[in-house]
């Protein structure tokens, strides 16, 4: 059980880091600066989360690997993040539906991981739950203030749709690793969270006036097994710049 | 971040002469003056102005060290930058309020600023090219930020005053994790020690220049400081952060640029101070100018923000409408 949670939670940790990084990129560009405050608040809950779950990750595996070693001194083969979360941010729209999609699916799943025999992941997950909350209320809001709005913002928010779409069936992977794990009571097999999330982003595109059909249906996976999109290899070399430049020292 | 040696305010002023000795009288008693109360044209005309570039300041200050966000080395760090420059937009919003209640709105502001008629702090056209940079500007930018703003929490017109109150405890903590940071680099490898001080010996004069001109050379300093907007001339405060720093350096054991650095003890009414070298200001009024090695990229940087976003803004104008609209006809039908 173990190696399949430390497998376990480390996808989450990468999920929460990669996400984290991508939005941490808007602070000081954003449409306003009530946006330039927001984007950089859920990222820096991302990242705090992250930080947590790499830490359990490490204690987990008990080779002594802290925080940094796990989200800077890996190979990008060896982070299991969900593809849709280390694409570019695109414009507004598909920065804001992304969100969106993930932190409807993390609302769920936060609810459910409160109960975890982990009490490491329980707690992580008590803290989780208020932050992503506001999460989704903020970027539900504008997903619907978007595809409700202007021709141009529903056109926008349409084709982000349609751009992340492929992306969105991973959220559901389900492997012997989230079997493992969920059947052992510690955490949240995601394939069970499927229909509620449909039935939740639903609501929100009726008010969006977005159309869709075969949102859960995607052709696009691979980041739990570590075969990632061509943005990754950019992105980790920004990411990992200094830790790799200067190796071993103290920051 | 800063609005020291403010640069073109216009502080004159055409009221009559009762009028504008009844205003002092407010002032000298330490009065606060609050948005609806009558003020002269160029005690407004000077706040306005002086706000703005304190506003635009800060959110330009997002620039260079937001440049750092994707690369912090550890994530501690990463999540301290990333509160540190949300803190700076914070700065920002806070500081376009108090200006809005003079009768400016945030776009005029904004347009302004794009235009190149506003002006904001030089030291931020200037690049942060190594991580040491975060560190240093924390430390010296904040520093630096800090004590021109905390005799502006005395300043004459309340909402400017009550702000700073709010913005100085947060420049004091940026100043400590900046400081840190410098500390962890100057106390670490050789290799980072000497990052350390290649970044001291880049921002040491620009940021003395952030005080503004010599008081000889500032030609609107009187009215400030008659009308209470400003408390200190700008070489008091220059002096001030010299004597605060030089201690902060030696600490740290890194070197300060200038070899005309020295205690005396004559200095500050026989309290003594530190005398320092000649400050370039044909660098100075170069980088306020236009000829800074960033100015073009961080214009351009908050007119792509503000021109792409424009759709954004207006979508949320547009279904906000909607939303008013679908209210009212609920409204009626249910009359
Ligand atoms: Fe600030
Ligand atoms: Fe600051």
């Amino acid at each position: 059980m173990g190696d399949a949670l430390f497998c376990y939670v480390l996808r989450l940790a990468d999920d929460h880091l990669i996400l984290g990084h991508r939005l941490s990129e808007w602070c000081g560009h954003a449409p306003m600066l009530e946006e330039d405050l927001a984007l950089p608040n859920i990222a820096l809950d991302l990242i705090g989360q992250a930080r947590a779950l790499y830490t359990h990750a490490g204690v987990i595996e008990g080779r002594g690997r802290d925080e940094d070693q796990l989200a800077y001194l890996r190979r990008e083969d060896e982070y299991r993040n969900l593809l849709l979360l280390e694409l570019e941010n695109g414009d507004f729209a598909r920065t804001m539906l992304r969100l969106y999609l993930f932190a409807a699916f993390m609302e769920l799943f936060w609810e459910r991981m409160l109960a975890s025999k982990d009490e490491t992941l329980a707690a992580i997950a008590a803290k989780a739950i208020k932050e992503t909350r506001y999460h989704v209320r903020h970027s539900a809001e504008w997903v619907i203030r978007l595809g409700d709005g202007t021709p141009q913002s529903a056109r926008r928010l349409q084709a982000a749709l349609e751009e992340l779409k492929p992306y969105c069936a991973e959220l559901f992977h389900s492997d012997a690793i989230d079997r493992e794990v969920a059947s052992a009571g510690a955490g949240v097999d995601p394939a069970a969270l499927r229909q509620d999330w449909e039935a939740e982003i639903a609501a929100v595109f009726r008010e969006s006036l977005l159309e869709e059909k075969g949102i859960g249906d995607g052709h696009q996976t691979g980041g739990r097994l570590g075969r990632h999109t061509e943005a990754m290899g950019f992105l980790l070399a920004e990411l990992q710049y200094m830790q790799r430049t200067y190796p071993g020292m103290q920051w | 971040m800063y609005s020291q040696g403010l640069i073109g305010a216009d502080g004159s002023t055409d009221e009559s002469q009762e009028v504008l000795a009844a205003f002092q009288q407010r002032i000298d008693a330490e009065e606060k003056i609050e948005p609806n109360d009558f003020m002269p044209q160029g005690y407004r005309r000077t706040l306005i102005r002086q706000i703005g570039q304190h506003a635009h300041s800060e959110i330009v200050g997002m620039l260079p060290e937001g440049n750092w966000i994707t690369r912090a080395p550890t994530l501690k760090r990463k999540a301290a930058l990333l509160a540190k420059v949300q803190d700076e937009g914070g700065h920002g919003l806070y500081l376009y309020s108090a200006a809005e209640t003079l009768g400016v709105s945030r776009e005029e502001m904004t347009e302004e600023l794009l235009a190149g008629k506003a002006k904001y702090s030089s030291i931020f056209n200037y690049p942060t090219l190594t991580w040491a940079d975060i560190g240093t500007i924390g430390w010296l930018v904040d520093g630096a930020a800090i004590m021109n703003q905390i005799p502006l929490c005395r300043c004459s017109f309340g909402p400017y005053a009550r702000a700073m109150i709010r913005v100085c405890k947060e420049e004091s903590f940026h100043q400590r994790q900046g400081y840190e940071i410098v500390m962890t680099l100057a106390q670490g490898t050789p290799e980072q020690k000497a990052m350390a001080q290649e970044s001291l010996d880049r921002w040491w004069w620009p940021v003395l220049m952030m005080f503004g001109p010599h008081d000889a050379d500032s030609q609107h300093g009187d009215q400030s400081m008659a009308w209470k907007i400003k408390r200190f001339s700008n070489d008091e405060l220059r002096q001030k952060f010299v004597d605060a720093t030089v201690p902060q350096a030696e600490y740290l054991g890194l070197t300060l640029p200038d070899p005309d650095l020295k205690w005396n003890p004559e200095k500050n009414g026989g309290q003594g101070g530190h005398d320092f070298g000649a400050i370039d200001w044909d660098e100075f009024w170069a980088v306020v100018k236009g000829r800074g090695a960033m100015n073009r990229q961080r214009v351009e940087a908050r007119r792509k923000a503000w021109e792409e976003g424009a759709w954004v803004r207006e979508a949320a104008l547009v279904h906000a409408q909607k939303r008013a609209e679908r209210n009212r006809l609920m409204t009626q039908a249910a009359e």
